[in-house]
């Protein structure tokens, strides 16, 4: 029984920071907006465990196109200059809004330090801001389904109020979708509900992803819990009989994550960080708390005994690869729907590489203001259509395709776990490996869709394997196509670039899956930057 | 992950209830502290304790498995709140106390690297780093 039934001008589904600031800007363009998480806004997603920076230039033209030139050469050729120049000033200009509910600290100059933050201050912070901002914050009330128009546009969403167990529906003029990457289940810190559950919703109502196929990064942490990197970079490492490992250092990138997937995929792999920074050891504790919570509870001295780590997926998280979207407002291929953060593609700004934190958190505070402004006005613009007909568009887990029988979710999602985060198949991607990957997630894909009849509270965990199964069947199906090494996409099979490779690949469908290299140049998909 | 809520503490806020990302916990039934009713769930992320203004959660450190552990034991230990207080969690809005030390984190990063770095070029006079592939 649907319990809630509201309309709004602007709904935004997700509750990290991209979520936070396209709410906070489709309420500042004028838009009455309904925000729905399936956690809670302020301990969601990977922002409110981690640190994050923001890339943080000063308006200088000089100093911004050096900024943009470095940031391009690791694109290997899918960024775009204006939206980096475009996320540089919207992050420089937005962030320090946030005073007066982040207490900004004070940098060793004496000038006031905005552009890191703190995971959980930060996310309280923007709790705050979206509230100040006329922005209702429905906390555990996880989306199920896109609700769609006749004629394919958004309409708004469907799904389950978790704690108080009622369905929910909310009629929008627009909907942004900021639901984060996919991880693939990993057990990176803070990632547990990035299962994809956006693309999910986006891939049903016919959206087009990008990118998908550079999903393979890892964050290193002690073995038995994920946790943020700050003690990690200087670290030794060394096998189970006590030997030095040689590991090129972190700056080698590529070969520093190789060369320690290579020699745990030999054995046990353990850290010594004896040698990390000597001001570090004593603040740890002032600087990232959580850190330190697993190795004391364990009863073992971080800066002292060599403990064992291992190598966490973060899929599309630091991933690039989203939901496509084909104008300033960050709206997707589907009518009505933006998408922002890590639910968007985020080779705009870094091509084919991570790029680390900081231009990502800069794309989803820029790609969240945007996608919000772009809502609101369509919202406007168009108004709320609820006297429209909609209908829901939510299909695998909810609405099977033949008859509901049971459905091993738990053997789905290990299925995802050892096609996506293996070391093996991840760092070394063949043709043939890709294609044995493929068989297994295509099927346990078609059991699910074929089905799961989920009800109640169950239909939280049916959507979420079911957004595991598709992030990670577009993420091998592209992986598949491009047959080249750019980036974070490494082929064993065909190393180096190919000439044909410059160019975005685009992934969508569900049933059928497709690929296709996109025509255009990137440069010429943003004209005009804001 | 999540191994106890020592009941004599908890106030019945049910802050928990409500931080928790993943969905963890329950409400009591019968109005006492919350039920840890989907442990699977816990992604040993702490903030549970970081809401909880009663220093009434204790998280296990091994987010794959629970471990045994004493309640007694954790409660003598003075760990409990011991998120709340490294993060000065309470601390009056506008305080620059509790993030006073938090603009270090990039140059320590930096720093790290660079010993990496620097210990790597001298265990390879020659230059050239051995090939990672298998």
């Amino acid at each position: 029984m649907t319990q809630l039934d509201i309309q709004t001008d602007v709904l935004v589904i997700g509750g990290g920071m991209a979520a936070a600031w396209a709410a906070i800007g489709a309420a500042r363009h004028g838009a009455a907006v309904t925000l729905v998480d399936k956690g809670f806004v302020g301990t969601s997603g990977v922002t409110a465990t981690a640190g994050p920076g923001h890339w943080w230039v000063p308006p200088d033209p000089k100093l911004r196109e050096a900024a943009i030139d470095k940031r391009d050469q690791t694109s290997f050729g899918l960024a775009d200059r204006a939206w980096m120049e475009r996320v540089l000033e919207v992050t420089w200009r937005t962030l320090p809004e946030l005073q007066g509910h982040y207490a900004f600290s004070v940098d060793g100059a004496g000038q006031t330090y905005y552009p890191g933050v703190r995971g959980p201050e930060y996310m309280r912070a923007l709790r705050k801001f979206a509230q100040s901002s006329g922005v209702v914050i429905l906390d555990h009330h996880p989306a199920l389904e896109l609700l769609l128009h006749p004629d394919g546009s958004a309409a708004g969403a469907a799904g389950y109020a978790r704690l108080t167990r009622s369905d929910w529906r909310v009629r929008a003029g627009a909907v942004v979708m900021a639901t984060g990457g996919s991880a693939f289940r990993s057990g990176l810190i803070g990632s547990h509900n990035n299962t994809g559950d956006g693309h999910l919703m986006a891939g049903e109502a016919g959206a087009h992803l990008s990118g998908m196929e550079f999903s393979t990064i890892y964050t290193l942490s002690p073995a038995w819990c994920s946790t943020r990197t700050l003690p990690y970079p200087a670290a030794r490492f060394f096998d189970a009989e006590g030997a030095e490992l040689d590991i090129p250092p972190p700056m080698a990138d590529k070969a520093h994550h190789q060369a320690l997937a290579k020699a745990m995929l030999a054995g046990p792999v353990f850290a010594d960080l004896r040698e990390a920074p000597e001001a570090l050891k004593p603040i740890l504790r002032r600087i990232q708390p959580a850190t330190v919570a697993p190795f004391e509870r364990k009863g073992v001295n971080l800066f002292e005994d060599r403990f064992q780590v291992k190598l966490f997926g973060e899929g599309t998280i630091r991933g690039t690869g989203g939901l496509r979207v084909i104008d300033e407002d960050c709206q997707t291929t589907v009518p009505g729907l933006y998408a922002a953060g890590d639910a968007a593609t985020r080779e705009l700004v870094v091509g084919a590489s991570s790029g680390g934190g900081s231009p990502n958190s800069a794309w989803a505070l820029t790609s969240g203001q945007a996608a919000g402004a772009g809502a609101a006005r369509l919202a406007k613009t168009r108004g709320r259509r609820t006297l429209d007909t909609c209908a829901p568009a939510g299909r695998a887990g909810l609405r099977p395709a033949r008859g509901a029988a049971s459905v091993d979710e738990r053997g789905a999602i290990a299925a995802v776990q050892a096609e996506m985060l293996a070391y093996d198949k991840a760092f070394w991607r063949r043709g043939e490996t890709l294609q044995a990957s493929l068989l297994r997630l295509n099927d346990a894909w078609r059991e699910l869709a074929d089905h799961r009849r989920a009800e109640g509270l169950e239909r939280v965990g049916a959507r979420e394997t079911a957004g595991l199964l598709a992030t990670a069947r577009w993420a091998t199906e592209a992986a598949l196509a491009r047959v080249e090494s750019r980036g974070l996409h490494q082929r064993a099979d065909a190393p180096g670039l190919s000439p044909q490779g410059g160019r975005r690949l685009l992934v969508g469908g569900l049933e059928e899956i497709w690929t296709r290299y996109e025509e255009a140049a990137p440069e010429a998909l943003v004209e005009a930057a804001a | 992950m999540i191994a106890h809520i020592f009941e004599d503490l908890c106030n019945g806020c049910d802050a928990c209830v409500s931080a928790c990302p993943t969905h963890v916990f329950d409400l009591s039934p019968t109005g006492g502290a919350p039920v840890i009713a989907r442990p699977d769930q816990c992604q040993t992320c702490f903030m549970c304790e970081l809401y909880c203004p009663a220093d009434a959660i204790y998280v296990g450190a091994d987010q794959t498995r629970p471990e045994p552990f004493d309640p007694e034991a954790i409660r003598a230990s003075g760990v409990l709140g011991q998120m709340r207080r490294d993060h000065l969690w309470d601390a009056p809005a506008g305080d620059l106390e509790p993030l006073k030390e938090y603009w270090r984190l990039g140059p320590f990063l930096g720093e790290g690297a660079q010993i990496a770095a620097a210990r790597y070029k001298r265990q390879h006079p020659q230059g050239d780093p051995p090939s990672a592939l298998p």
